[in-house]
């Protein structure tokens, strides 16, 4: 057996195991940080398959930012968590007898003899060019209308989850223009019915002393 | 010798793996979204392995295209499950039955 296929088997026992651990972790943390192994060892395997820059790409975005976010939200809302596992192990068989079986019909399709196809060596001017230069020159030429579809897709996402979780603050002074437009003269102006003269204040001792003492300040 | 199948044979068993964590935790909505997440790695491998021993590099840029839709996704998925949480505080699914669906 040669070294590549033992990394291989060794690379998806990871894979497998973690990911098994992550659909079944008590806790949504230790979930996902199983998640950032899978993605880690899923990384290691496109490496086998020769997709270096995407390996990187996986690393850099999966766990530098969206396992982050995962994490982020995970420890800042208070769940209780117990609840969410009530009758987790009630849909064991239904859930498993599903999954094996989609499983093994796809190994039989995908183990036949059709899909034996071996690792053929790359050709020169390919196996000497760099994945990334490679990638980038298909990426702005012939997928040029594609990648700007891409890029607005993460544009309205950026925006969207902006707006979704935004809560103005409540001490802002700004504007409401509409509540300027809609404003009564009741809500600005109290009109207070009043005796035309006030009647005089009666002269007492005590404030004739005090008005003394202010002049002689 | 490595082949085809052997990847294909794996992303079928991470696949495989998701749709049960899906039965699993179907009341848990942040492990829905984990689970989906291995999906579409179980999905991704399966374009590199074809795009590598066809030695075609089509496949690497549907990739591409694949992970920017999934961190687009995951992110309005984690906003929405944040927004959801402040209004009713719970993420229990038996408890957003608010459209009666």
């Amino acid at each position: 057996m040669e070294f590549k296929l033992i990394l291989f088997y060794v690379l998806s026992a990871i894979l497998v195991g973690s990911s098994l651990a992550v659909i079944t972790a008590r806790n949504p943390v230790v979930a996902a940080m199983f998640l950032v192994l899978s993605f880690f060892t899923a990384g290691a395997i496109w490496l086998i398959a020769q997709a270096e820059f995407l390996a990187i790409v996986l690393i850099l975005v999966y766990v530098g930012a969206v396992m982050v976010l995962f994490l982020f939200v995970v420890m800042m809302l208070d769940i209780n968590f117990d609840r969410l596992r009530q009758g987790f192990w009630s849909y064991l068989p239904l859930g498993s007898l599903i999954g094996i079986l989609m499983i093994l019909e796809m190994t039989i399709v995908l183990g036949g003899q059709y899909f034996q196809v071996f690792d053929t060596p790359l050709p020169p001017e390919l196996a000497d060019s760099s994945n990334t230069k490679d990638l980038g020159l298909l990426l702005y030429t012939e997928y040029t209308y594609p990648d700007q579809i891409a890029a607005s897709i993460l544009l309205v996402a950026i925006i969207a989850a902006v707006v979704l979780t935004y809560r103005g603050r409540k001490d802002s002074k700004k504007q409401d223009i509409s509540d300027q437009v809609a404003v009564k003269a009741a809500d600005r102006l109290r009109i207070v019915k009043m005796d035309a003269v006030k009647p005089q204040p009666a002269v007492t001792e005590t404030s004739a002393t005090e008005a003394g003492n202010g002049a002689a300040q | 010798m490595l082949t085809l199948s052997h990847f294909l044979v794996l992303a079928a068993v991470l696949f495989g793996i998701s749709v049960i964590g899906l039965f699993l935790n179907r009341k848990n909505l942040i492990i829905l979204l984990m689970a989906i997440e291995l999906m579409l790695l179980a999905v991704n491998t399966n374009f590199i392995a074809f795009s590598h021993f066809l030695q075609d590099l089509n496949g690497q840029v549907f990739v591409f295209f694949i992970l920017a839709v999934a961190a687009a996704e995951s992110a309005i998925g984690l906003a929405i499950l944040v927004v959801l949480f402040r209004n009713l505080s719970t993420i229990h699914v038996d408890d957003l039955d608010r459209m009666k669906g």
